[in-house]
């Protein structure tokens, strides 16, 4: 029987990588994401696992690194933040395209300007169109479990994609929580080493990162797109797999209290957790609400999202980051495409949240979800909102 | 009828387009990209080499008389051979 222990969220990343059989970490600190490069430091410093720490420049080196290191068919690690995951830009579509299975934890932090280091989703929804997995957790326990499986899934031979774990910036990262951590002989048989297609070896010469022009780049392009698309049926046997080794259950979708509901709110990441407390509330007062909650952003879930949300008259999606003078919120925008097709289809109404940190409480979804509903009655469309925001 | 170029399908890519068979550059041929090629003059030939020494492709080879030719299938035409070439034995033509 697993321990359960209480333990910093940061932290808690930190070990889940610790019992990964890493090779080469190389992550640059950044608030909030500072105590993952700080504790993983440790963990290999105190020997607890055999892996290289290379303490990089920058965040731009830290990727090159574990990139290159991948490339030689090391399992890596690398974690960042905001202006961090910013400045990473530039290759994290090559590690895509070269398919390296390099994992990284993301810190989700605002984007500066102005300068803010707390929490929303405006880091890495400019990096949505890069060809990495993307997942989001809600809480530590789910930090846990999707890192451990971030490196099965990534270094799959019929995946190979890079995966990054996104968990909110202070709202998650600070939270000291109970987490109950796998057995490690269990995670060793989960995860067995790495078995690299192909390596940067001299006896067995290689061309990565090659050239392709016109003639060829298209069909790469089509090509990395089937590999992303490919990788949901991967992932969703992985987490059967989790499941029966570990007994807990992870979907692209989740979903409470959703089935029979008329109104259905949506939540990514932290804030689904006290979404569900605002639902409580919402069917003590009689109002038939529901919660979805996307865990898995890139492959993008179309199947599952319109299952769950095919009887609801009226969505309400929530955003942590803006698409300035476009359609609102990125996640919106997503849910508005998917659901396009659909002969019957709920009122939609976005809701941006959350930015920079602003806290959103229990009485706050509860007041979403009834504005929608009374707009939804009389019929009125809005595109996006930004809540709360004052004037 | 055209070469059938490989890959030819999105799903022949190799993942990642990693390339396996080592010193493969050599198959692409970038002569393709040029517009005009070098003609050489054996007549004004000095056979100093410098055309040789200038060629950032590295293409001219000097043949067994010591003059000097292009292999074309790697030669961009860019005429650095023919500006710096002292007697003026190289011209650049339009390719056809």
């Amino acid at each position: 029987m697993a321990k359960r222990v209480g333990m910093e969220v940061a932290i808690a990343a930190a070990e889940a990588v610790g019992m990964c059989d890493i090779d080469v970490a190389a992550v640059y600190p950044i608030t909030p994401q500072s105590h993952i490069a700080e504790h993983l430091s440790e963990i290999v410093a105190d020997g607890r696992t055999d892996a290289e720490f290379v303490t990089v420049e920058s965040e731009h080196s830290a990727i090159s690194c574990v990139a290159g290191a991948s490339g030689t068919g090391a399992r890596v690690y690398t974690a960042t933040s905001s202006q961090g995951l910013m400045l990473m830009h530039e290759i994290l579509p090559i590690v895509s395209a070269m398919r390296l299975p390099v994992v990284m934890g993301i810190a989700n932090r605002a984007v500066s300007g102005p300068l803010n280091i707390l929490n929303d989703h405006s880091d890495i929804m400019p990096q949505r169109d890069n060809g990495w997995i993307a997942m989001f957790t809600e809480n530590g326990q789910e930090t846990v479990d999707l890192t451990i499986q971030s490196f099965k899934i990534a270094e799959h031979p019929d995946v190979m994609l890079p995966c990054c774990v996104n968990i909110d910036g202070f709202q998650l990262t600070h939270m000291v929580e109970p987490i109950e951590f796998p057995d490690q002989k269990l995670v060793n048989k989960f995860l067995p080493p790495r078995k690299p297609y192909a390596t940067l070896h001299p006896d067995k010469p290689v061309s990565m990162g090659t050239f392709a022009m016109s003639d060829i780049f298209p069909e790469v392009m089509k090509a990395k797109d089937e590999a992303l698309k490919n990788s949901k049926k991967i992932i969703l046997g992985i987490w059967d797999e989790w499941e029966k080794m570990f007994g807990r259950r992870y979907r692209p979708v989740e979903t409470y209290c959703a089935d029979d509901a008329d109104v259905i709110l949506l939540t990514m990441g932290s804030m689904g957790e006290t979404a569900e407390i605002g639902i409580n509330e919402l069917r003590k007062k009689g109002i038939s609400a529901g919660l979805v909650k996307l865990r898995l952003w890139r492959p993008f879930p179309f199947e599952e999202l319109k299952q769950a949300v095919k009887k609801a008259k009226i969505l309400v999606v929530t955003d942590r980051a803006v698409s300035f003078g476009g359609p609102g919120g990125p996640v919106a925008s997503e849910v508005r495409a998917a659901l396009y097709g659909e002969k019957e289809r709920p009122l939609i109404y976005n809701q941006i949240i959350g930015l920079g940190g602003r806290d959103m409480a229990v009485s706050d979804f509860v007041a979403m979800v009834e504005d929608a509903v009374k707009s939804g009655e009389k019929g009125i469309i809005k595109d996006y909102e930004f809540y709360g925001v004052r004037g | 009828m055209k070469k059938k170029k490989w890959p030819e399908a999105w799903h022949e890519v190799n993942p990642g387009c990693i390339v396996f068979a080592p010193a493969n550059a050599r198959e692409y041929h970038t002569g393709s990209w040029k517009a005009q090629r070098p003609i050489w003059d054996d007549s004004k030939c000095i056979k100093c080499g410098i055309c040789y020494i200038f060629c950032p492709e590295g293409c001219v080879t000097q043949q067994e008389d010591g003059t000097f030719r292009a292999d074309l299938d790697y030669c961009k035409g860019c005429g650095i051979c023919a500006h710096e070439c002292w007697p003026g034995a190289i011209t650049m033509i339009e390719e056809g």
